[in-house]
C-alpha cells in the first residue's frame, strides 16, 4: 500500500499505551517533567486493563498498622519469588511504594481508615505483617483507577483517545520511532510519532479459557516488544489465582472477589468431602488465610486430580460459620449483590477453582523501566523480572504506580534530550501494510482464539508436562496457519473482526513464548510446575530471556537481576 | 437447555435499520453478554458491541438498551424469551450495538 496523504498523524514527545494505573501514573510523571503525553488505549481511558477490576489489596510499608519498612516488604516480595526476582526491580516497588500510595491518599482516593485517622492494611498471605491498602467495599480498583483519571483530566499536556489500538511499533536504526494502529470509531490507520514510547498494556491472561483479564489483556505489549527487538524475560511464570469463582454462574462481580473475603473473615477451603486440605501440601490450614498463591493452587488441583473436587471440579469455600452481622459488617451492599446472584453465604458454600490472573514475565527493563530498544520503556504488569517466579499479592497496583512514574520521568527526559526527530511514516511501510491488507474468507478469529484458550489452559496450565507443551505447540502452529497472514473482515466502523485477528496475531505470538520457555525450564518454581521435573533445581535459579531472531526466537538464560544484554551487542 | 431469542438492532447511522434474530440456548444464570460474545465468536463474527472488564460490571462499556431499558449487558441475564437488544437512543452511533460513549475530549475524531 502506497501511504495516504490522508492517513491521520499524530506527533507527541512520549506515547504511552495503556491507560491502567501504569499507564496514567506514566503519563502524569511525563507531563510534570515537561513533555506533550498521548495517552492512549484500545478501550475507553482509565477504564479497561487489570487496575479498574482490582478490588482489594495495594501493598506498601505505611506502617500504619504496626512498624514497617521497605526493607521488609523487599524479603517478603523475594521470598514470594523463589530466588528469580530482579531484586533492583523489586527494591523501586517496595521504596518508591509508600509514596504513590500517599500521594494517591493526597488526591482523595479513599483509602479505608480506622476511627482514629490510621489507614487500614490487611494482612494478606505472603506477607509478614499487615501491609496492604484497600478501598471499601472492594473498590480499590475503581477508585484508584478514578482518581488517576481525574488527575490526567486536568493536564492540559496530556491528549487522551481511547479506542485506538495500536498493531505494531515503529524502529528505524535500534530506536523507537513511534507506532501504528487503528481507530476502532472508523477502522482506519493511524501513525503516531514520538521519540519516547512506553508500554502499558498489562499481561496475557486472557490467553487463558479460565481468567480474570479484560478483553484488553490477551499480552499486546509483550508481542509489540518482541517485534521491535526488545527483550522478554520470564514467560514461563504465569501466576494462577488459586479461589477464583467457579460456580454457581455469577454476574457482575470480578471473579477473584472471594480474596478479599478471606482478608477480613478467613473463611475455609473444603475439598469435595467437606474436608479441609492445604495442610496435606504443606502450609498451614484452619480459618487464617496464610497460604500463597501458588501452593494454594498446585493444592486444590491436586485434591480435583486425586477424585475429591466439587461438582464443577474445583473447591468448596465456605463462610458458613460466620454470623450474617460480621458479613455485612464486612461487605456491606456487596452481600445484596450476593443475594441477587442467589447466593446467601450463611447457607451454603460457593465453588472455586484457580483462574489465571496475572503474568509475573514481561519485557525486560533495566531499573530504568527502558527496554532493549532505545526509547521503548514499559512500566506495570507489562515489565517482567520484579515478581520473579510468584507475584506477593498486593504488589501489582503498586508496581503500576512506581513503575509508570519511573517510565514517565525517564521518557520525557529522553524525549527532551532527543533531536532531529525522525517521523514514524519512514518505519511505518510494513506495518500500514498489514492494516490496509484484507483476507477474505478466512477462519473466524474469534473461534480460534477460543482454541488457543483451549491449548493454553489444557497443556499449558499451572502443571506442565513435556508431552503437554509440545502438544501446545502442535496447535498453536496449526491455529497459526489458519490464522493467515493477513487480517480478515473488513475496515469500517468498529471492525470487532478485524481487531480479533489482530488480538489472535498477539496472543500466538505471546502463546509461543510462554511454552517455549516452559519447555526449556525442566524444574518446578513457584508458578511453573514441571510434572516430569517436580523438584526445584538451584541450577536453575537463573531467568530466561527471549529476543526476536532472524530464524524465531532466540532464547539465552541469565544470572538472576543480570541487565547486560543477554544477546551480546549487535 | 433453555433457549433466548435475541433480536439486535444492525447497521450503522446511515444505513436502513435492520435485525438480526438469534436463536441461542444458554445456561441458567448466564448474562446477555456471554451471549452476544458467543454469537460473534461462532456464528456473526461482524456483530459489533462494546465491552471490556466482561464480568466485573467495572468498566461501564457495555451499556445497551435491552428491551428498551437501559442495561448493562454484564449484569442483564439471558431469559427463555424474545430479547430485544438496541444501541443507546441518545448517543452517536457507530455500528450494530456500538454507540460513541467516550467523553468529546478523548476521541480520536470528535465528529
Amino acid at each position: 500500500m502506497t501511504i495516504d496523504q490522508e492517513t491521520t498523524s499524530l506527533v507527541t514527545d512520549v506515547l504511552v499505551i495503556g491507560s491502567g494505573a501504569a499507564g496514567m501514573s506514566a503519563a502524569l510523571a511525563a507531563a510534570s517533567a515537561g513533555a506533550a503525553v498521548l495517552l492512549i488505549d484500545r478501550s475507553l481511558i482509565g477504564r479497561g486493563g487489570a487496575t479498574v477490576m482490582a478490588q482489594m489489596t495495594v501493598a506498601a510499608a505505611l506502617g500504619e498498622e504496626v512498624p514497617d519498612a521497605a526493607e521488609h516488604h523487599l524479603a517478603d516480595t523475594l521470598q514470594a519469588g523463589r530466588g528469580l526476582c530482579d531484586e533492583r526491580l523489586a527494591a523501586i516497588v517496595c521504596e518508591r511504594g509508600p509514596g504513590e500510595l500517599r500521594r494517591l491518599d493526597g488526591w482523595g482516593v479513599g483509602w479505608a481508615r480506622h476511627d482514629d485517622g490510621r489507614i487500614r492494611q490487611a494482612h494478606a498471605p505472603g506477607h509478614d505483617r499487615p501491609r496492604c491498602a484497600y478501598v471499601d467495599f472492594l473498590s480499590s480498583g475503581p477508585a484508584i483507577s478514578k482518581t488517576l483519571r481525574a488527575q490526567v483530566q486536568r493536564q492540559s499536556s496530556i491528549r487522551r483517545i481511547g479506542d485506538l489500538c495500536i498493531t505494531d511499533l515503529v524502529v528505524t536504526d535500534g530506536a523507537i520511532r513511534g507506532a501504528v494502529g487503528f481507530s476502532l470509531q472508523d477502522g482506519q490507520p493511524v501513525v503516531i510519532t514520538a521519540p519516547s514510547v512506553i508500554i502499558a498494556t498489562g499481561g496475557l491472561t486472557r490467553l487463558y479459557r479460565r481468567n480474570s483479564a479484560s478483553l484488553n489483556m490477551a499480552g499486546d505489549g509483550y508481542a509489540l516488544a518482541l517485534r521491535a527487538g526488545a527483550s522478554l524475560i520470564d514467560m514461563e511464570f504465569v501466576q494462577f489465582f488459586p479461589i477464583g469463582h467457579l460456580a454457581p454462574r455469577l454476574i457482575g462481580m470480578d471473579p477473584i472477589m472471594w480474596d478479599p473475603f478471606r482478608y477480613k473473615l478467613g473463611g475455609r477451603l473444603l475439598n469435595g468431602e467437606d474436608e479441609e486440605f492445604l495442610d496435606r501440601y504443606g502450609e498451614g490450614a484452619g480459618g487464617r488465610y496464610v497460604t500463597t498463591r501458588d501452593l494454594a493452587t498446585y493444592a486444590i488441583m491436586k485434591e480435583v486430580e486425586a477424585g475429591r473436587g466439587t461438582p464443577s471440579g474445583g473447591a468448596y469455600l465456605s463462610f458458613e460459620h460466620v454470623p450474617e452481622a460480621a458479613l455485612r459488617e464486612a461487605f456491606g451492599p456487596v452481600i445484596d449483590r450476593l443475594a441477587a446472584n442467589g447466593i446467601d453465604l450463611t447457607q451454603r458454600p460457593v465453588e472455586v477453582a484457580p483462574i489465571a490472573h496475572y503474568h509475573m514475565g514481561g519485557v525486560r527493563v533495566g531499573p530504568s523501566m527502558e527496554t532493549d530498544v532505545t526509547g521503548l520503556y514499559a512500566a506495570g504488569e507489562a515489565v517482567g523480572g520484579s515478581n520473579g517466579a510468584n507475584r506477593l499479592s498486593g504488589n501489582a497496583v503498586t508496581e503500576g504506580l512506581v513503575f509508570g512514574r519511573e517510565a514517565g520521568t525517564n521518557a520525557a527526559a529522553h524525549s527532551h534530550s532527543t533531536t532531529g526527530r525522525a517521523s514514524a511514516f519512514d518505519g511505518a511501510t510494513e506495518a500500514l501494510d498489514l492494516l490496509g491488507s484484507h483476507q477474505p474468507d478466512a477462519a473466524l478469529p474469534g473461534a480460534l482464539f477460543a482454541e488457543l484458550q483451549a491449548t493454553m489452559s489444557d497443556d499449558v496450565g499451572p502443571f506442565r508436562t513435556e508431552a503437554g507443551l509440545l502438544r501446545a505447540l502442535d496447535t498453536l502452529a496449526r491455529i497459526r496457519t489458519e490464522a493467515g497472514d493477513r487480517p480478515s473482515g473488513s475496515i469500517g466502523h468498529w471492525p470487532v473482526q478485524r481487531l480479533d485477528w489482530f488480538d489472535l496475531r498477539n496472543a500466538l505470538v505471546v502463546a509461543d513464548c510462554v511454552v517455549r520457555s516452559a519447555l526449556r525450564r525442566t524444574e518446578s518454581r513457584g508458578a511453573h510446575q514441571r510434572e516430569d521435573f517436580p523438584s526445584l533445581s538451584a541450577d536453575w535459579t537463573r531467568n530466561l530471556v527471549l529476543r526476536r531472531g532472524s530464524h524465531g526466537l532466540d532464547m539465552r538464560t541469565t544470572k538472576v537481576g543480570d541487565h547486560a544484554d543477554a544477546f551480546g551487542s549487535p | 437447555m433453555p433457549s433466548a431469542r435475541l433480536k439486535i438492532r444492525r447497521g450503522g447511522a446511515v444505513d436502513a435499520p435492520s435485525w438480526s434474530i438469534f436463536d441461542l440456548p444458554f445456561e441458567l444464570g448466564e448474562s446477555v453478554l456471554d451471549g452476544l460474545r458467543r454469537i460473534q465468536k461462532l456464528h456473526d463474527p461482524s456483530l459489533g458491541f462494546r465491552f471490556s472488564c466482561i464480568n466485573a460490571n467495572a468498566c461501564k462499556e457495555c451499556m445497551v438498551l435491552v428491551d428498551g431499558r437501559v442495561s448493562y449487558t454484564c449484569t442483564a441475564r439471558l431469559e427463555a424469551r424474545e430479547m430485544t437488544l438496541e444501541p443507546l437512543a441518545n448517543k452517536t452511533l457507530h455500528r450494530d450495538l456500538v454507540t460513541e460513549i467516550a467523553p468529546p475530549d478523548e476521541r480520536l475524531h470528535s465528529s
